[in-house]
């Protein structure tokens, strides 16, 4: 053995660790944070705002806060009154529903949760009845269960409808409906057949082009007054139509994009191969489709249920209905702050699980070609 | 401009609707069916508000409740629907509703192009100004060379500038988008005086940092006159609107409220025995029955009870009569002679 530094054979030096620089925290914020001197700058910057606007934030949201009580004297305190989202919660999630009739809505609520979660279980067989039943017996289900009169129940019209729950219903309609109603829209607008292209194209163009607003007041303004005298349709239901309608034209856009990315080959391997044209679409084409714009669909979907929150426009209560309207009793005047950040914070989180939903499905779907 | 537009469109495409649906016949329907679909604001401190029950409160709701229990003989009798301002209209004209009890201004347009009738005034609102106490103003005459917070774009602006014009007076607008921004600059005291409408002032006082640091001025100085509103053309239902807010004015002018109506039925005030149908067929006229007036001042109140419990001085709302109180007591609350 002699005093040179040590040498392997090919193939067989150990892993080195790297340069005490490059790992750890200091390493990260080497990379991360101080790469160059611009970013030294915006780091800096950065913190320092953070530093500016967080310990108020902190102090006003959990610090300063009330937190214990019923009334509006609990509220002594600078920071948020959270008492009031408190005191309020049950008209925030249910509007004005009978509170004996509210156990209708959670065992909906229930109903839908137990069919959601077999789906995201990998080893459950029957996914297909699973999904089947939630898209076409469910809404059956939750619509005896919310309105009544089925099974002897109280009816519970739909002005008492209201809060998160009318959110979710507008939501889910809009969502359930507009997917399908999307996809024959975009398969019209690609269909060679002049009378059916040219009705998809004016189909979509004109409710792509009016804002959702002017599709709620006229569903609630001008259309009662066009329905022959005696008949009126619920006020609900003329949103819901309204809101369904709207979303599939968008949707419809989404699914062309999808179409429009596969290759002709797939069409022409498709007819090689003896398929009609729904035999086609339904196995080959659009499973490819719509897998490929799972992001843009979510992206309605989540622009849909931010939307709905327009529905206050015509007199609907839902959920910022509800916050605003609950702000407006002389008992609780001004603490508006704490009903919409409590909103923003509800509507977060429905929208990020959306969100990773979709990312799942994606994941799932994944299919390298 | 739009508005005109929007009105005359609202007009013509109700123009044979009313006039069909006037002859329905509200009051037999609203018997018929056995409850009254009333329309109220989705939110106003006072007027119509929900509270942490489920149920709605306030002046316009409690006139609906006076409404059933004259009509069906019970208060609760209501089905509320909330409406924005923009759909209120539409919602009577096609039938949804059968009253519409919603802080809304009784002006010649509306009366004559929408198709509709006001029943009478349940509320004598306006334009007023608020000042903080240590400036010491008494009057809004005294407001010389004030600077005023006020939202821009509305007619609480133009109302401003007509006032400070006629009593020659200059003033310094500081105009704003929204309602709760020009409120957080008076809060901060970016201005002298703060102004909008009179019942939106004690709502708009109690969100202050000092509530009680700050005065409304006695000085209305628009005229927004607030009652319920029926459809065009029915007019036996206009009729029990109308002598229902009378009933209500006449039971306060006569010391009648809902705790001792029924002793006062043994009354020997003429008056009183024909209001409540002690004497004369006074409920039978407007199709109801003699306990017409009974019903909703025991249930309800009179105009004094529904005022105090909803906007009062004991309230937080904290409103004064003013020119809410009786015609005998320097107010413009006149109930036209039930006989």
């Amino acid at each position: 053995m002699n005093d040179r530094a040590q040498t392997y054979l090919p193939g067989t030096h150990p892993d080195l660790p790297p340069p005490p620089s490059m790992v750890g925290v200091y390493g990260w914020l080497r990379a991360n944070l101080f790469s160059s001197p611009v970013n030294v700058i915006l780091t800096l910057l950065a913190a320092y705002i953070i530093y500016l606007a967080f310990p108020p934030l902190i102090q006003w949201v959990f610090i300063n806060a009330d937190w214990q009580g019923d009334t509006r004297e609990a509220c002594r305190r600078e920071g948020a009154c959270w008492v009031f989202v408190k005191v309020w919660l049950r008209q925030f999630m249910y509007g004005r529903y009978p509170s004996t009739e509210i156990w209708r809505i959670n065992t909906a609520y229930a109903i839908l949760a137990l069919g959601m979660i077999p789906m995201f279980i990998p080893r459950v067989r029957g996914k297909a009845w699973i999904a089947a039943f939630l898209l076409f017996g469910y809404p059956v289900v939750a619509y005896y269960l919310f309105y009544g009169s089925a099974f002897g129940q109280v009816v519970v019209e739909t002005p008492l409808w209201g809060g998160l729950f009318l959110t979710l219903v507008i939501a889910s309609v809009g969502i359930v409906g507009s997917l399908p109603i999307g996809i024959v829209l975009a398969l019209g607008r690609r269909s060679r057949l002049p009378i059916i292209q040219s009705v998809s194209i004016a189909f979509i163009e004109i409710w792509r082009g009016v804002p959702l607003i002017t599709v709620l007041f006229m569903a609630s303004v001008m259309f009662p007054l066009f329905m022959p005298e005696g008949l009126t349709i619920d006020r609900l239901a003329r949103a819901l139509v309204g809101v369904m309608l709207f979303s599939a034209a968008y949707m419809a856009e989404v699914v062309r994009g999808g179409l429009q990315a596969i290759p002709k080959g797939q069409y022409e391997a498709a007819q090689a191969l003896g398929l009609n044209y729904g035999k086609m679409m339904a196995l080959i084409i659009l499973p490819q489709a719509l897998k490929l714009v799972i992001p843009g669909i979510v992206n309605t979907f989540i622009g849909l249920f931010k939307d709905t929150t327009l529905v206050l426009i015509i007199g609907l209560m839902d959920f910022l209905g509800t916050i605003q309207s609950a702000g407006t009793n002389p008992q609780w005047l001004g603490f508006a702050i704490e009903g919409y950040v409590f909103s923003a914070l509800v509507f977060w989180v429905f929208c990020f699980g959306m969100s990773r939903y979709s990312q799942h499905l994606e994941r799932k779907l994944r299919t390298t070609h | 401009m739009i508005r005109t537009i929007f009105y005359a469109l609202t007009a013509a495409a109700t123009a044979g609707l009313v006039a069909s649906a006037a002859s329905a016949g509200t009051l037999d329907d609203v018997k018929k069916k056995g409850f009254i679909q009333c329309g109220v604001s989705e939110g106003l401190p006072g007027f119509s508000a929900p509270d942490t029950a489920g149920n709605w409160t306030g002046l316009d709701v409690d006139f609906c409740k006076a409404l059933a229990a004259a009509v069906l003989g019970d208060a609760s009798k209501v089905k509320y629907s909330p409406l924005s301002a923009k759909v209120r209209f539409t919602a009577l004209q096609s039938g949804e509703i059968d009253l519409l009890s919603r802080n809304t201004t009784w002006t010649l347009v509306r009366d004559t192009s929408l198709g509709l009738n006001f029943a009478g005034v349940m509320f004598y609102d306006g334009q007023g100004f608020m000042v903080p106490k240590k400036l010491g103003v008494k009057s809004a005459k005294e407001l010389k060379g004030a600077s005023v917070c006020v939202q821009i774009g509305t007619t609480t602006e133009l109302n401003m500038a007509d006032f400070f014009r006629a009593n020659k007076l200059d003033y310094k607008p500081v105009v704003f988008e929204k309602a709760d921004e020009t409120l957080a600059a008076y809060d901060t005291g970016r201005c002298d005086a703060f102004t909008t409408d009179a019942s939106g002032l004690a709502a708009y006082r109690i969100k202050l940092k000092d509530p009680q640091g700050h005065l409304i001025l006695p000085e209305l100085i628009s005229k927004e006159p607030l009652g319920p509103v029926v459809r065009h053309g029915d007019d036996q239902w206009l009729d029990v609107n109308r002598w229902l807010i009378y009933a209500l004015l006449e039971a306060e002018e006569l010391g009648v409220d809902s705790k001792n109506v029924d002793e006062q039925k043994k009354s020997a005030n003429p008056n009183t025995k024909r209001l409540l149908g002690v004497e004369g067929d006074m409920g039978k006229n407007l199709g109801l029955d003699n306990d017409w007036a009974v019903r909703p001042i025991k249930q309800v109140g009179n105009y004094a009870e529904i005022f105090d419990r909803n906007v009062g001085p004991k309230t937080t709302l904290g409103l004064e009569r003013g020119t809410n109180a009786l015609w005998n007591k320097g107010g413009l609350m006149y109930s036209m002679p039930i006989r």
